[in-house]
């Protein structure tokens, strides 16, 4: 607690800059992670418009890939994915699929 | 708290007993006086029994209470005397002033009262006629004048045509109406 | 050039806002506040004020709008009583830790239930612990004055707390009384013609946060600002009120003494009461009775040491409490200036009366009972309910 500001020194009524997420990595509690299969994409940025944390990348109007410091896996791009039959973006298990080996 | 006359209303919901109060009030103001008007609020509905006060007094007013004691009582609607205590904490010096046909010792027979003064004027005939709608209200203010000499009517006539005709600025004929009912009850107040 | 006019302390207040024209008003209408809002809505409807008025759907909407446009940098202002104030305790809070100069016209009425629209300190009361300034008026003229103060206060860069300024329901609300009418001009002169915030929500080129998470790290710090804000808010208050007082003749303090100098008994109130009480104060001076009155103009910020300070020669002292804290050690003035006594070394028995719950008469009789109750202090209990019936 020492390193934290005293009350003296915060700004008055709680009010600070905006949109400081971007500093931190929001993104580490997530269950599940979306993967992105550029073969498939069709850069309709379906996934771009839904997502709720910016996390989608997007140069030249293109899907460049994702923000994992930032997704928090909700899987909102994956479910509007509009690509068939295999859709471009897929959730996958964050912490891989590997299983006991003894 | 000598210097503070106190005044009490009874009319019956919708015949402008606050607004009574509010005009006498306002009147007295204009005439340098200090004052209060304010109604008593209950379960009001159209024909109920309802009063509203005045307090008028040449020093600052601080009293919050209510009127117990009114000096001055007028009764805009006669059979009121019926049901309400009217000359309730009248003093035996007091003043009460109705709205009827009768003469005052009729009046004082009905309330069994003793002392004080008792005045009566035909303030709903006078509106009826001058104003074209029973509003005794006015014409009382007239016959309150007369009764009690709290100021001068041509005065207090000045001050209400002023406020009537803002109020009602799309019917002159209602404001001369008025001035005129608050003359004539003026004229024909009696008294004993 | 100032007027002499009748007002009803409501009409008295819609016309503060008249003059103060502030930038949006957020309001639902409650009875006695009712007409404050409604006379100000027809200045808005007649173009005689800027004002963004917002009719909203209750009040928790509109303390909810209020603090969104505070929070966006402007001057707002709301009214209401009772259960809307009850209604709006939810966003009460949120104005202060938010340092939002919201003011408010707060008419005082009893909270149901049973039922009641007439006077009773209860609602406001409940409301002493949200970080809201809280300024009592005797009669319109103070509401009045105290309305348009309220802003400067409010808006002080070392304040930046919501205010309400109350009157009492009915009693004060609709009673027409004489007061005196600043001019316009004079109003935007003392005030200022536009709030001055730091932050402003819609700032685009510098944009904000406002309404943050703070957990258990964070939002202890954030709240003692609140208690400092208060404590400051004292000198703000008089400097306003001298302010006022050199511009416009009428002087204002946390507490106004009435005949206290060399006053033995004495009694403190709030509101309507204090001018009830100074009848009877002169009738016992008439006879030869040492009393006197202490009023709270401001009971939020607590004015303890100025409390003290005027009481500490007074033998017997009893609060009038208009409303109960329901703890069976009396109404929150009693505690207070009992709390506030306990380090003093020179302090008067106290006693308590709750008095006047739900608009029930507050009479000269009563006041002298209460003044002849003092003789034997020590014979009083605690707390005791002053007009009700056993």
């Amino acid at each position: 607690m020492s390193e934290k500001p005293g009350w003296k020194s915060l700004p008055e009524g709680d009010v600070v800059k905006a949109g400081t997420a971007a500093e931190f990595k929001t993104g580490d509690w997530r269950s599940e992670r979306p993967v992105w299969f550029p073969e498939r994409c069709i850069h309709c940025l379906f996934c771009w418009i839904s997502c709720p944390d910016s996390s989608i990348i997007v140069k030249d109007q293109k899907m460049t890939g994702i923000d994992y410091d930032h997704c928090k896996g909700c899987g909102i791009c994956a479910k509007e994915c509009p690509v068939k039959p295999q859709k471009a973006l897929e959730m996958k298990p964050e912490r891989g699929e590997e299983t006991c080996q003894k | 708290m000598d210097s503070t006359v106190e005044i009490r209303w009874h009319g019956r919901g919708g015949q402008g007993a606050k607004t009574a109060a509010l005009l006498l009030g306002e009147a007295a103001l204009s005439l340098g006086k200090n004052i209060q008007a304010f109604p008593e609020y209950g379960p009001e509905r159209m024909g109920a029994p309802v009063a509203s006060f005045n307090r008028i007094s040449s020093e600052p007013i601080t009293i919050h209470c209510s009127i117990t004691n009114p000096s001055i009582v007028i009764v805009l609607d006669p059979t009121l005397m019926d049901s309400v205590d009217v000359t309730a904490g009248l003093p035996d010096n007091g003043v009460i002033i109705v709205n009827t046909k009768l003469c005052p010792a009729d009046v004082r027979k009905q309330l069994k009262l003793k002392g004080g003064k008792v005045f009566t004027v035909d303030a709903s005939g006078i509106s009826k006629e001058l104003i074209g709608r029973e509003i005794p209200n006015t014409p009382m203010m007239g016959a309150l004048v007369k009764a009690t000499g709290l100021f001068d009517i041509e005065s207090m006539l000045k001050d209400t045509e002023a406020k009537l005709k803002k109020k009602f600025a799309a019917k002159p004929e209602i404001v001369q109406g008025n001035v005129d009912a608050i003359r004539r009850a003026y004229k024909e107040v009696i008294g004993e | 050039m100032s007027k002499i006019v009748a007002k009803t302390g409501n009409e008295a207040m819609a016309e503060a806002m008249r003059q103060i024209n502030p930038d949006v008003v957020a309001a639902y209408p409650i009875t006695p506040a009712t007409e404050i809002v409604m006379i100000f809505a027809k200045y808005v409807a007649d173009g005689l004020v800027d004002t963004n008025f917002v009719a909203v759907e209750s009040e928790h909407s509109a303390m909810s709008a209020c603090v969104g446009a505070s929070a966006a940098g402007v001057r707002v202002m709301t009214g209401t009583s009772s259960q809307g104030l009850c209604l709006m305790y939810e966003i009460l809070p949120i104005a202060a830790a938010l340092r939002l100069p919201i003011v408010m016209c707060d008419v005082n009425r009893a909270i149901s239930g049973p039922i009641n629209i007439h006077c009773d300190h209860s609602d406001t009361m409940a409301a002493r612990d949200f970080g809201w300034l809280q300024i009592f008026s005797e009669n319109s003229q103070e509401a009045y004055d105290s309305l348009i103060q309220a802003i400067r206060i409010a808006e002080d860069p070392r304040v930046h707390l919501p205010t309400m300024v109350t009157t009492d329901g009915f009693i004060i609300s609709h009673c027409l009384d004489k007061i005196e009418i600043l001019d316009d001009k004079d109003v935007t002169a003392f005030i200022g013609q536009d709030r001055k915030a730091n932050n402003r929500l819609l700032d685009l080129k510098n944009p904000t946060s406002v309404g943050l998470l703070d957990l258990q790290d964070y939002y202890f710090e954030h709240r003692v600002p609140v208690a400092q804000a208060m404590k400051d808010s004292k000198k703000v208050i008089l400097e306003v009120a001298d302010e006022f007082a050199k511009k416009f003749g009428r002087k204002y303090g946390l507490i106004e003494e009435y005949k206290l100098a060399d006053a033995e008994v004495a009694i403190v109130a709030l509101g309507s009461t204090c001018g009830t009480a100074k009848v009877v104060i002169d009738e016992l001076r008439a006879k030869g009775v040492k009393a006197g009155m202490l009023k709270i103009r401001v009971f939020r910020p607590f004015p303890a040491e100025e409390i003290v300070k005027a009481l500490s020669n007074v033998k017997a002292l009893a609060v009038l409490d208009r409303s109960d804290t329901w703890s069976a050690q009396g109404g929150q003035v009693f505690t207070e200036i009992r709390s506030a006594f306990y380090e003093a070394a020179k302090k008067p028995k106290i006693t308590n009366f709750i008095y006047g719950l739900g608009g029930r008469e507050i009479d000269l009789p009563q006041l002298h009972t209460v003044f002849e109750s003092l003789k034997n202090i020590d014979k009083q209990p605690v707390v005791q309910y002053l007009g009700v019936r056993e």
